[in-house]
């Protein structure tokens, strides 16, 4: 069964169409790219996914059920901004997310940490923003979740830090799990990526593995994307 | 290995020449362990699934085999590897002869052209 599927799902922000007419499904295994410019509704529909926002029309199913409780058990979301309490340290931070999260794998998040050298003491607010988003990101990938919701994982960070992150995503990979990627920054995320879907003022543009976009068009999908997006 | 992908093309079809050239080459020699696929991919910095078709055509290709619970070895087929080499060989010397084409260079010219570059070389 599809981790998630969309039906006609449009959201209006007063008279602005965040989304309209989604359709989608996610199936399991798959690292899903949602790509798109600013403000062509990513974020929107990430929000719905966990249940923030509500559709205005249609549907957003996860693993069959409407977004709620049951849903939030299995998945795992890395917000567009930092939400980590600051005045905790990394330490109590793991202790917080094994509280809410059953599927949280303290000795996974715990041995992230340490590859990184940050130490269990070490109080949020005293780390660069660098580290504070490899922090968020590892408690994201500890869950053993069955669908990862990354919105923006890799905006504001150095170069070194998107690969990190990236590679992270990769050796967290599991079959049974599927990863939701929205950015704009598609050169760096395409090799991590099975399938893409272009998104733009709130309509599907292109879906598709992206492999296939690369052998039968024979450009990268950023290149691709460039020309889907023309200004 | 460092990766490194063309823009264009599917990036599992670029790991399998990169493979292969590793193999003909003897950098990675017969019977050697071959990473696994989280490993590759990793490595790679690819996805899993990309990692994993580009082992399953190696192995299609009689080029690597697996071994129940052990992992993927590169063959000890001397005659597979050989012929492995023969066809990047085949692909260097086509795109070679296509460029010195465009230059005008062919024939006879291009097989002087040649043996005087190899010689000046030796020399060197």
């Amino acid at each position: 069964m599809a981790v998630l599927t969309c039906r006609g799902l449009t959201k209006k922000f007063g008279s602005t169409v965040a989304l309209d007419g989604v359709d989608m499904t996610v199936e399991p295994g798959r690292i899903v790219g949602l790509l798109g410019p600013n403000g062509s509704g990513k974020t929107t529909l990430i929000k719905l996914a966990n249940g923030l926002l509500t559709p205005g029309a249609g549907e957003i199913l996860i693993d069959g059920k409407k977004p709620g409780v049951e849903t939030k058990k299995i998945v795992s979301y890395l917000p567009e901004r930092s939400c980590l309490p600051d005045w905790m340290t990394a330490g109590e931070l793991m202790g917080f997310y094994r509280d809410f999260y059953a599927d949280f794998d303290r000795d996974a998040a715990a041995g992230m940490l340490s590859r990184l050298s940050i130490e269990e003491k070490q109080k949020i607010k005293h780390m660069s923003k660098g580290t504070r988003e490899k922090v968020q990101l590892i408690m994201v990938m500890a869950r053993r979740a069955g669908l990862y919701l990354l919105d923006e994982p890799i905006g504001g960070v150095d170069p070194a830090a998107r690969d990190y992150i990236l590679n992270t995503i990769i050796s967290s990979y599991n079959p049974s799990a599927s990863v939701i990627i929205s950015t704009h920054l598609i050169a760096d995320v395409e090799k991590v990526l099975d399938d893409v879907i272009f998104i733009s003022c709130g309509k599907i543009m292109l879906a598709a593995p992206a492999e296939d976009i690369r052998e039968q068009r024979g450009k990268s999908v950023d290149e691709v994307f460039r020309e889907v997006f023309k200004c | 290995m460092e990766w490194r992908f063309d823009a264009g093309g599917a990036i599992y079809a670029q790991m399998v020449e990169r493979i292969k050239e590793a193999i003909a080459s003897g950098a990675m020699a017969p019977g050697a362990r071959v990473p696994a696929v989280r490993e590759l991919a990793i490595d790679a910095g690819v996805n899993p699934n990309t990692a994993q078709r580009a082992l399953a055509e190696l192995e299609r290709e009689g080029l690597i085999y697996a071994v129940r619970t052990s992992g993927r070895f590169v063959t000890e087929d001397e005659g597979a590897i050989e012929t492995v080499r023969r066809e990047l060989a085949r692909g260097h010397a086509e795109s070679f002869i296509t460029a010195m084409a465009a230059l005008g260079y062919s024939g006879a010219e291009l097989e002087a052209f040649l043996k005087n570059y190899i010689r000046e070389k030796e020399e060197e």
